[in-house]
């Protein structure tokens, strides 16, 4: 299907009742925008990292990401020093900050490899322009989220505990606790996504390299991009590594965030103890990646004029994404709340009770209700899909209600089984700080990664304008025909 | 376009990954071995004291008994450090004038203690009991080696979780009779697994708790 542009029905059934358009006379359908060439096209991509002067807008995003990585820095810092008792953490809320805000970043990261992965082996062509930038965004995401139960743990560089290995202690970690699954998870999900990335990368990098002028920078090019020519045998080679390596991500989308939601599924926690668990977390994990990929490529897109190659159909498409996440969450809350009631247990009602209204957090969850279902429904019309400042405050807003998801969750804690144990929790300076600090890292390392590195890959629109021109099919969204990538590469 | 890298650059690579693999793998062998070497154990090393105390002498050579010294060992968790005054009431007659006592002389008149160095020094986060250990079955020997025959005393064992670990999972290994618990020279006759299984029958010792967290860690 998405070998056939030429021909589909027309994103906006309202307008147009259904009938079959020819999309490329649908400026909100195409890819790409008109009369891109394979060189205009590389130029556009490769001169951000190459010639074009650093723009004032990065430097001053920069220097705010900078700035704000020292935050983290302090914050850490002064964590070691006094310990995890600078947190609100207390008894019975033991988790936290950190535990709401490695699910929330960990979820941040499922944008890219549903992108990369996912719309690869379906062949979505739409992918094409934004799976590079959601996939960095990934590797950055899974860094923020594996700060906060690192030094959850109290001893950061005593964390080599929780691996498997023939230790001086004589035990093994507890291989029956979701919390060493998540080890395990986690550190898949981060090196299979740095492998993707990086395979990725490989042909931009060469191509990067071809065009450097600097002498230090064709050898940086050159080492990165690991001797690759452009051969047919290269490209075969790197056709069967990449999808592999799609292959093996799928899995992952689906299952890096389900163990994350056994964290708290398989407790015998009222409001935690439920089935629905992993599939919609892993659908608010999808939910809330879209919505960064959304918050962060909105402005890069205009300040690096991209809109030909960013085009209104990409921002369509991937709103379509959320809003069907988005849906997907709603029923979770609905089942989380119907099977409160529905299995009769008292102590399940109560914790719900207390969640919607007898709480003294339930202004949280209908915070979350607002932003996570009622608002996102403004997504089912076009022109909230395709106008830039309002899509863009709508992905924020997600952003904050997958946040207050996590939080809403894990704030259950504060009232348990015994009344006497009750208590509240509010976050210190310090979580707040740690919290932001990590906006720092994963802004600092997006800035470095626009400046540096072809942040829209540059082999794929080469092949998508080839596609979209010639009018073909092509079986196999990927290097079917080396021979043409390795003309395109020269 | 002339090459950036020369062709050697292709056998480096490939050199390299062999390298790192190398590189890694005997970076983590060297530092589980230090881990286990007596560089982090302090095993088998003896420390400067304030006085050159050897159980062998007052052990082997004068027939002393653990206990003549340790005196809480069976009731608690502390086996217990002597008061000079249990030195003096030998040295007030024996060996009077020695140079070598001149420490605990004068730490008998002017009732300040001798700050004897820790040989044995667990962890803070474990709790250990003394007195459950020896009246169960366990010879001092067992953890602290043949002390009558340190002139100088030293850790004989790494006291690593795993050590302790290995006789809690299995005490039939190692426990013997009760009245050979202050024996340092005491050999099983015979089976010591047969014989083990019986006492630790007999003893009333719950294997299966042993290793429960909150055993050592409370």
């Amino acid at each position: 299907m998405a070998d056939t542009p030429h021909i589909k029905r027309s994103p906006d059934a309202g307008s147009s009742s259904g009938k079959l358009t020819p999309s490329y006379l649908d400026p909100d359908y195409q890819v790409m925008g008109e009369g891109l060439t394979y060189k205009s096209v590389t130029d556009k991509i490769t001169d951000i990292v190459l010639k074009l002067k650093t723009s004032k807008g990065w430097w001053i995003g920069f220097g705010l990401s900078f700035t704000v990585l020292q935050v983290l820095v302090v914050s850490i810092v002064y964590l070691l020093i006094k310990g995890p008792g600078i947190w609100g953490v207390n008894n019975p809320v033991m988790w936290g900050f950190a535990i709401i805000n490695f699910v929330w970043w960990i979820g941040i990261g499922h944008a890219g490899t549903l992108i990369s992965a996912i719309l690869l082996l379906v062949q979505q062509d739409w992918r094409t322009s934004i799976n590079r930038f959601a996939e960095a965004m990934t590797v950055f995401a899974v860094m923020c989220a594996g700060l906060f139960p690192l030094l959850h743990v109290g001893r950061p560089w005593l964390a080599y505990w929780m691996l498997p290995y023939p230790s001086t202690m004589g035990v093994w970690p507890q291989f029956r606790s979701p919390l060493l699954w998540d080890v395990f998870a986690i550190s898949t999900y981060l090196t299979v996504s740095v492998l993707f990335w990086y395979l990725g990368l490989i042909p931009d990098m060469a191509t990067l390299r071809d065009r450097a002028t600097h002498k230090v920078k064709k050898a940086v090019y050159g080492f990165l991009s690991l001797g690759w020519r452009g051969a047919a045998k290269h490209w075969d080679r790197f056709t069967t590594a990449y999808l592999i390596l799609a292959g093996l991500s799928t899995p992952l989308v689906l299952s890096v965030h389900s163990i994350v939601s056994f964290d708290f599924a398989v407790s015998n926690l009222p409001g935690w103890h439920t089935t629905i668990f992993p599939p919609y977390f892993v659908a608010g994990a999808v939910y809330s990646g879209f919505a960064m990929v959304l918050t962060v490529l909105i402005p890069v897109r205009h300040i690096f004029g991209l809109h030909d190659v960013l085009t209104l159909r990409h921002l369509n498409s991937m709103s379509k994404v959320m809003l069907a996440m988005g849906l997907v969450v709603a029923y979770g809350y609905s089942m989380e709340a119907f099977y409160a009631f529905y299995s009769g247990a008292q102590y399940e009602i109560q914790a719900f009770q207390n969640r919607m209204y007898a709480g003294p957090y339930a202004w949280s969850y209908w915070a979350l209700i607002l932003c996570n279902v009622a608002i996102p429904q403004l997504l089912w019309f076009r022109r909230f899909r395709t106008t830039l400042v309002p899509l863009w405050m709508i992905s924020i807003v997600i952003n904050i209600g997958m946040w207050l998801e996590r939080y809403v969750i894990v704030i259950t804690l504060n009232r348990d089984f015994l009344t006497s144990s009750w208590d509240f929790y509010s976050p210190t300076i310090w979580d707040w700080s740690l919290y932001l600090g990590t906006f720092g890292l994963f802004f600092t390392c997006t800035f470095l990664f626009i400046r540096f590195l072809p942040m829209i890959n540059v082999f794929e629109m080469r092949e998508l304008i080839h596609h979209v021109s010639h009018h073909h099919h092509v079986e196999g969204g990927h290097g079917a025909d080396s021979h043409e990538k390795s003309v395109a590469q020269s | 376009m002339p090459q950036i890298f020369p062709r050697s650059a292709n056998a480096i690579a490939r050199a390299s990954i062999i390298g790192a693999l190398l590189l890694i793998g005997g970076g983590l062998l060297f530092l589980d071995s230090l881990n286990r070497s007596n560089y982090q154990t302090k095993q088998h090393l003896t420390i400067e004291q304030p006085v050159q105390f050897s159980h062998a002498r007052h052990l082997a050579g004068n027939g002393l008994d653990c206990r003549y010294c340790h005196t809480s060992v069976e009731e608690s968790h502390f086996a217990g450090i002597p008061p000079v005054e249990t030195c003096m009431t030998c040295h007030s007659q024996v060996l009077k004038e020695a140079p070598m006592l001149e420490p605990v002389r004068a730490s008998y008149e002017t009732g300040a203690p001798l700050e004897w160095v820790r040989v044995h020094d667990l962890g803070d986060f474990v709790y250990f009991n003394h007195s459950i250990h020896v009246n169960k079955g366990v010879g001092c020997a067992t953890c602290h080696g043949q002390v009558d025959k340190m002139p100088l005393t030293w850790q004989e064992n790494t006291l690593q979780m795993q050590w302790c670990l290995d006789c809690h999972r299995a005490p039939q290994k190692y426990v013997r009779p009760k009245e050979h618990v202050f024996d340092l020279n005491w050999e099983p006759e015979g089976d010591q697994l047969a014989m083990g299984d019986s006492l630790v029958k007999a003893y009333g010792i719950n294997v299966g708790q042993l290793t429960n967290c909150s055993i050592c860690h409370r």
